[in-house]
């Protein structure tokens, strides 16, 4: 039987990382995409085990997008994608000018896009496969500073709910996990108050883990959550109730 | 050349989209053989793995029929 392998999209960073391991352990060879931290996204592949391999993955760039899919279809059959790749450049409006905005919106948003897309056809052929989007709970309630980062993410929404509408009959799934505040180096940056906001968003008191977002990612990956599409799937301590 | 093209439509139809054979004709158009547009793509990228002509999305746009598609891929061989 053919290997299933799963692109991550940012494999090297806290959810990402999580999530390499989790699909692993789900049974996929992963190949843990980064952009930049290739030594960390080597021991996300070693940790992962299952084959998994680091890949270079610039999802900004179409050609770096198609040459990890053909990877994927050369080890076995692409199965699920992960657009996990994400930046968050945040500030007030006022304060934030037209290439800032691009620029998130051309990572969180295009590079979705063009990872999905590449992934289609080979998921097409196979009639069976698994689009994952992280987005985040500012998509649906909004968060002060994150004008960008909360269009990209709200745009990820409509984009899979769309998408899951085009492929459904193909027996292939588009979701969206929605996490809260999750502790990563990513949100470290955060102000203290930014992140205190976000955390007392949540019924629970406290931020999730990467590894409770990975387990939703990685069901969401699954071959049993085949009925599941277009769902948005919070994973944020309640902070939507 | 043109016969042995229908023969591979004829094939791709129905076997991955099982289209019962004696509805595949030269002027029965995609949609009447019940194929919506992804199914469309999907049959370039099976004609592609098959004969290795790749047709590109949007030489599509103008394809309706089987003979319209055994032209194009005639067109792309030559």
């Amino acid at each position: 039987m053919s290997e299933r392998i799963a692109i991550v999209s940012g494999g090297s960073g806290g959810i990402g990382a999580a999530t390499c391991l989790a699909l692993a352990a789900g049974g996929y060879q992963v190949l843990v995409g980064y952009g930049g931290n290739e030594a960390k996204a080597a021991e996300v592949a070693e940790q992962a085990g299952g084959g998994a391999q680091a890949i270079h993955l610039d999802v900004t760039d179409e050609d770096s997008v198609t040459a990890a899919v053909a990877r994927a279809t050369e080890l076995g059959t692409l199965g699920a994608v992960v657009n996990n790749a994400g930046v968050a450049d945040d500030d007030l409006l006022l304060r934030l000018d037209a290439a800032r905005f691009d620029r998130t919106i051309e990572v969180n948003l295009r590079g979705a896009y063009l990872l999905s897309r590449a992934a289609l056809r080979p998921m097409l052929r196979a009639r069976h496969g698994r689009i994952v989007s992280v987005s985040s709970v500012v998509a649906l309630r909004g968060n002060p500073g994150q004008t960008a980062y909360a269009a990209s993410k709200a745009g990820l929404i409509g984009f899979t709910k769309s998408l899951a509408r085009e492929v459904a009959r193909k027996n292939i799934t588009a979701n969206v996990v929605a996490p809260g505040f999750v502790e990563t180096a990513m949100t470290d940056d955060l102000p203290d108050v930014a992140r205190q906001a976000l955390i007392d968003m949540a019924p629970t008191g406290r931020g999730a883990t990467p590894d409770e977002v990975a387990a939703t990612i990685a069901f969401l990956a699954s071959d049993v959550a085949g009925s599941t599409t277009g769902a948005v799937i919070p994973v944020d301590g309640g902070a939507g109730i | 050349m043109s016969q042995d093209l229908f023969a591979t439509f004829t094939e791709l139809l129905t076997e991955e989209f099982g289209v019962p054979e004696d509805d595949i004709k030269p002027e029965a158009t995609f949609e009447a053989l019940g194929l919506d547009s992804l199914d469309v793509v999907e049959l370039t990228l099976v004609l592609e793995e098959k004969t290795g002509v790749k047709l590109e999305d949007e030489e599509l746009e103008d394809v309706k029929t089987v003979q319209d598609a055994i032209d194009k891929v005639a067109e792309k061989q030559a």
